[in-house]
């Protein structure tokens, strides 16, 4: 299933975007901001009002991750863990969210729905698939932050964290532009099992 | 304060962060004894990150995971132990410690004043404490760190008693199907049956502590517990719901009786990362630290 291995610049243009296939694994090097359902929803609120979020998402990754960070001896921050979090919270939203903001890549776990691959066909977005729970590799690959916004309002795991990464991954494309949804596709298996093993069970 | 409750304190501090950076070794030898014996390159790749993090994270006493939960203590209190109702405030203390110290992700949120920072919040229910009175002069106390993805996949039922067995072990599968790739899988499945309404929830997390790949010593439950574990891995979910490598690595199931007109299923499950500690504190400060599966 494991096609190419593809290494991205951010930003990252539309047309490398639309070549990625669904089993591809994908690194980035440039720049990735955290965002969780609280950030979705206040960056679509100020859109919504005519304003503009404080960091811009275009061409780069939307990491759906909550870490822990602290600040180091000199008052700068740092990341101690960083894995993504379950991204079918983000669904309701996340069509809107690559509509109006157009990033490249949304990293997470767990897959998402149609209406993000629907979004992810129509504007040229791509999912990839971080290893949930594997905070501290993912933390590898994060040189630097950046910024930080929201931080007050929101606190630590939901707000923005501008991380500057090199050769994060590997992520694997699961949702790529060309309709394929691998996520969805092993639960469509799942259920069909499902389905056989309790009538087996009723018997 | 005085030492015995300093020693309290030190060790609740301690078994959050070994429970949050040290994932038991024999968790980590079956994921790596599968991993050598399946095929498929993506689910491989799956296993291999795990191990690799759960490596990183053991060796620089780091979480192996960002979310390290909403903080609860098991607590065992022996009646000759001199300590009592001021234990509560000994691990509210030792939770804020532990939050700046190992660090712990804040985790604690007030839906109407966000992020308390501090893993403690509202009305004195978190961090969250289950208190048992035991015979004996010593305390026992197990920390949890549980995060919000495989907690979400919880699933509870009232199920009509007609069903029966037959019901329950259906409804698990329905359940872990209906988790699929949301919680992190391998998963680890904790099954309680009857109580009530909430006791079948709390047995159920409570069996996802109960020994690894010890089955019940009732052989009709032991057999509950086998069934389901083979049925569950043939869902085919596999490591991060990429259908590939296994997707449950051990079931339970803890029992107690229940009403007659009623049939209470809880279903809890946890990530790959099942992370817990348990530390015996006896009267005379003595500290003894189990971190087994």
């Amino acid at each position: 299933m494991i096609n190419l291995d593809h290494y991205l610049k951010t930003p990252v243009s539309e047309d490398d975007i639309r070549k990625l296939k669904a089993g591809d694994l994908v690194y980035i090097s440039g720049t990735i901001i955290t965002a969780r359902d609280e950030a979705h929803l206040k960056a679509l609120e100020l859109h919504e009002e005519g304003k503009k979020p404080p960091v811009s998402f275009s061409g780069r990754g939307v990491f759906h991750c909550g870490p822990i960070m602290r600040k180091d001896s000199e008052g700068k921050w740092e990341v101690v863990a960083a894995g993504p979090t379950t991204s079918a919270r983000m669904e309701i939203f996340q069509d809107n969210f690559i509509e109006v903001f157009k990033p490249a890549i949304i990293i997470g776990k767990g897959g998402m729905g149609e209406r993000t691959s629907q979004a992810c066909q129509k504007f040229g977005c791509v999912y990839g698939a971080f290893t949930g729970g594997a905070a501290l590799l993912a933390a590898r690959g994060i040189k630097e932050v950046e910024d930080v916004f929201w931080l007050d309002e929101l606190g630590m795991p939901e707000c923005l964290w501008v991380y500057k990464v090199e050769n994060f991954g590997p992520m694997i494309v699961t949702i790529d532009t060309h309709g394929a949804n691998l996520t969805a596709d092993v639960g469509v298996k799942v259920n069909k099992n499902r389905d056989r093993i309790m009538e087996e069970m009723r018997k | 304060m005085n030492n015995i409750e300093k020693i309290v304190e030190d060790t609740a501090v301690e078994l959050l962060r070994i429970s949050a950076t040290e994932l038991p070794v024999e968790y980590i030898e079956e994921m790596d004894r599968l991993m050598n014996g399946m095929s498929g390159a993506v689910g491989k790749a799956q296993m291999k990150n795990i191990l690799e993090d759960a490596d990183i994270a053991r060796d620089g006493s780091k979480p192996m995971c960002q979310d390290t939960g909403i903080v609860a203590f098991m607590v065992k209190v022996g009646d000759e132990f001199p300590l009592r109702s001021n234990l509560k405030e000994i691990l509210v203390e030792a939770t804020k410690k532990a939050t700046t110290d190992v660090p712990l992700r804040p985790n604690a949120v007030d839906m109407f004043k966000g992020n308390t920072r501090n893993n403690v919040g509202l009305n004195g229910y978190v961090p969250i404490i289950y208190w048992d009175l035991v015979p004996g002069d010593k305390l026992e106390i197990i920390t949890m760190p549980k995060g919000g993805g495989s907690t979400n996949v919880a699933a509870h039922r009232m199920l009509k008693p007609g069903l029966g067995i037959t019901g329950v072990k259906q409804f698990v599968v329905e359940a872990v199907a209906k988790a699929g790739s949301l919680g992190c899988p391998p998963y680890f499945i904790g099954v309680g049956v009857g109580g009530g309404e909430d006791l079948c929830m709390k047995l159920a997390k409570n069996a996802l502590l109960k020994p690894f790949k010890v089955h019940s010593s009732k052989p009709e439950v032991a057999a509950i517990e086998e069934e389901l574990y083979e049925k569950l891995n043939e869902l085919g979910i596999g490591a991060m719901g990429l259908g590939e490598g296994p997707s449950v690595l051990d079931v339970h199931v803890e029992m107690a009786a229940r009403h007659p007109a009623s049939l209470p299923v809880g279903i809890v499950i946890s990530c790959w990362a099942l992370r817990h500690a348990k530390a015996t504190i006896g009267s005379d400060g003595s500290v003894d630290i189990d971190t087994s599966a």
